[in-house]
């Protein structure tokens, strides 16, 4: 069994207060591996993304305890939260969040200076991120001049580029055509393997199921299914699910 | 080097009608404190520009007389009980006073005489640019200064007017001797200084005191007090020029009205630049909530901001300070004269930066209340 690089025991979740107060998460237990593609898949309003901004540390559980990498999430300040980002975590957003100001480079290299790494020595691994999502030959274009797909590739880059143990990606090829949408999830499922991360996507894309190797299914604030656990390791067509 | 400065030339630039609204609410402010600021040291230079060159170390006044222009006149005798203490070298009478200067076209324009005991190391003129104070020996012979040649009706030297109804004809030409009260300056001989401005013998406007270089300067200062009575002061240099400034800059509310000026330039440019690196920040706040997503601490996007804030600054105050260079040029032979020194432009630059970076804080405000789950929102 593969390391545990985020587990959730016990989460509850509540939204909103008086009437408008919403049971979002119901007591979920979860464990991420390194070397592991989990999709997490779930009607709309099921807690998908809820328990994303918990697993991710941008928000913190009603109830139940998070852990990643050995760091507890409870009682943390916003600050603490988003050192354990810093130092764990890497994130890919549906809509890119690239900075239109700044090259594909310089995207990517925002990582590392946010966590202190400046100069050549950045700027080299930057180059190198960009090299593995294929777009070396773009790094000094501006995000607006970049197609979506590779726009999202510049965001993976970002996101692993200062070598976090797990990343977290929010419907990355929902904006996606067929092509793209496959490129992207076959880096992902690289990096997952390859690298020995883990990575977890929020989707409900049915065309990427091929990637994954473990599928979490929640409905209602529950996980309904999760195949792993159960000992079932899914291995579905590569090309079964896309057109 | 870390990408902050990058990022924060990248947003500046981003609008370039935002920059440049910017520059001119710093510009504009920076200019004004400039001025006023400048115009505050250019009179208050002005104001003691006699005191400051009479080579005094003390001065013997009429009690309450508040500046060198003072009318107020003592008793000539008491030179000779202040000669007499220990430590005085020198004692020389100064008279001084308003008259009237008559051009040949027959208009009178009031003038400020000067009295100048040639045989004494006191006040005398300076800056002498053309013909020589030694002719002011001469009964009839006065020194002007030729930035009053159009109040003077006079051209050259060698022209005459009347001071009086006496006919005066010019020595000795000064340059950059001028007057706050912007009533031109005109030195005689001290006996020719009494007949224009009305004054006795027996009457002096101050005493110019020079002490011995190993004289004890409280001790004098206390023995002329006791020597010489109640109706008069003794100040020394530095206090006769602050009584002066006091006077002519806050006593007529001049001064005053210079640093309000200055105040609300201050407060002009904080709102303006505070407006609009607010509105700046507010466009970039997704970047930001990605940023914090990103894992970043609060302080580097803080840097961020403080950095857009300098970079403000420091070009606001460039454009500003060549502004100022050419505003100095163009008044220093004015009436108004502004005066700018190192120090002054390195209050100024540092005023900027906190000006700017005051404005900051409220864009930090902003920022801090952001949550970096809203990028998963959008």
């Amino acid at each position: 069994m593969n390391e545990i690089i985020i587990e959730a025991k016990a989460i509850k979740k509540t939204l909103g207060r008086g009437a408008g107060e919403v049971q979002a998460l119901r007591g979920i237990d979860l464990a991420l591996r390194k070397g592991e593609l989990t999709l997490l898949m779930g009607p709309s309003g099921s807690g998908k993304t809820t328990l994303l901004l918990i697993l991710g540390c941008m928000l913190t559980p009603s109830s139940g305890t998070v852990t990643v990498c050995g760091t507890t999430t409870s009682n943390a300040d916003k600050e603490a939260l988003a050192r354990i980002r810093r130092d764990h975590i890497g994130f890919v957003f549906q809509s890119y969040h690239l900075f239109p100001t700044m090259t594909a480079r310089q995207n990517v290299q925002l990582a590392l200076d946010i966590r202190g790494q400046h100069g050549r020595d950045a700027a080299r691994k930057s180059h190198e991120a960009l090299g593995l999502v294929g777009l070396e030959k773009r790094a000094r274009s501006l995000p607006d001049s970049l197609s979506g797909g590779e726009q999202q590739r510049v965001a993976i880059a970002r996101a692993f580029v200062a070598n976090p143990s797990v990343i977290l990606a929010d419907e990355p090829t929902s904006a996606l055509d067929g092509e793209n949408g496959r490129a992207i999830m076959r880096i992902l499922a690289d990096i997952a393997h390859k690298r020995d991360r883990a990575v977890l996507v929020v989707t409900h894309d049915p065309r990427i199921v091929s990637f994954a190797d473990r599928i979490i299914r929640i409905e209602d604030g529950v996980l309904a299914d999760d195949k792993s656990e159960e000992g079932e390791r899914l291995r579905l067509p590569k090309t079964a699910s896309w057109p | 080097m870390s990408l902050v400065m990058t990022l924060a030339t990248r947003n500046l630039l981003h609008d370039r009608l935002r920059f440049v609204a910017t520059l001119i609410g710093i510009v504009f402010s920076v200019v004004l404190v400039m001025i006023q600021m400048g115009l505050y040291f250019g009179f208050g230079h002005m104001v003691t520009t006699m005191i400051d060159h009479a080579n005094a170390d003390l001065w013997v006044l009429p009690k309450g007389a508040k500046s060198f222009e003072d009318p107020s006149l003592l008793e000539v005798k008491l030179r000779d009980k202040v000669a007499s203490v220990n430590g005085v070298a020198s004692v020389v009478p100064l008279v001084i006073g308003f008259s009237d200067w008559r051009i040949e076209s027959g208009e009178v324009t009031p003038v400020f005489i000067v009295g100048v005991d040639l045989k004494a190391d006191a006040l005398r003129p300076w800056n002498v640019v053309e013909g020589d104070v030694r002719a002011l020996s001469q009964w009839g012979t006065v020194a002007v200064d030729r930035t009053y040649f159009g109040r003077l009706g006079i051209k050259k030297l060698g022209d005459t007017a009347e001071i009086r109804g006496h006919k005066v004809k010019v020595a000795a030409l000064t340059d950059g001797i001028r007057s706050f009260t912007t009533t031109p300056y005109v030195f005689v001989d001290q006996k020719e200084a009494r007949f224009y401005t009305g004054t006795f013998p027996s009457k002096a406007s101050d005493l110019i005191i020079r002490l011995k270089p190993d004289a004890d300067r409280a001790k004098v200062i206390q023995d002329i007090r006791d020597r010489i009575g109640g109706d008069t002061e003794v100040l020394t240099t530095n206090e006769f020029r602050n009584r002066s400034r006091s006077f002519w800059l806050f006593g007529t509310g001049a001064g005053a009205a210079l640093f309000a000026g200055a105040i609300l330039g201050v407060i002009v440019g904080t709102v303006i630049v505070a407006q609009t690196l607010y509105s700046s920040t507010k466009d970039h706040l997704s970047e930001f909530a990605t940023l914090r997503a990103m894992g970043s601490s609060n302080n580097y996007i803080y840097s961020v901001i403080i950095y857009q804030a300098l970079l403000n600054a420091v070009i606001g105050f460039i454009i500003a300070g060549a502004i100022g260079y050419v505003v100095v040029r163009a008044t220093e032979r004015s009436a108004l004269p502004i005066m700018i020194s190192p120090w002054l432009v390195a209050a100024l630059l540092l005023l900027t930066i906190v000006m700017c970076v005051v404005s900051g804080i409220v864009a930090i405000i902003r920022v801090v209340r952001i949550d970096p789950a809203s990028v998963f929102m959008r």
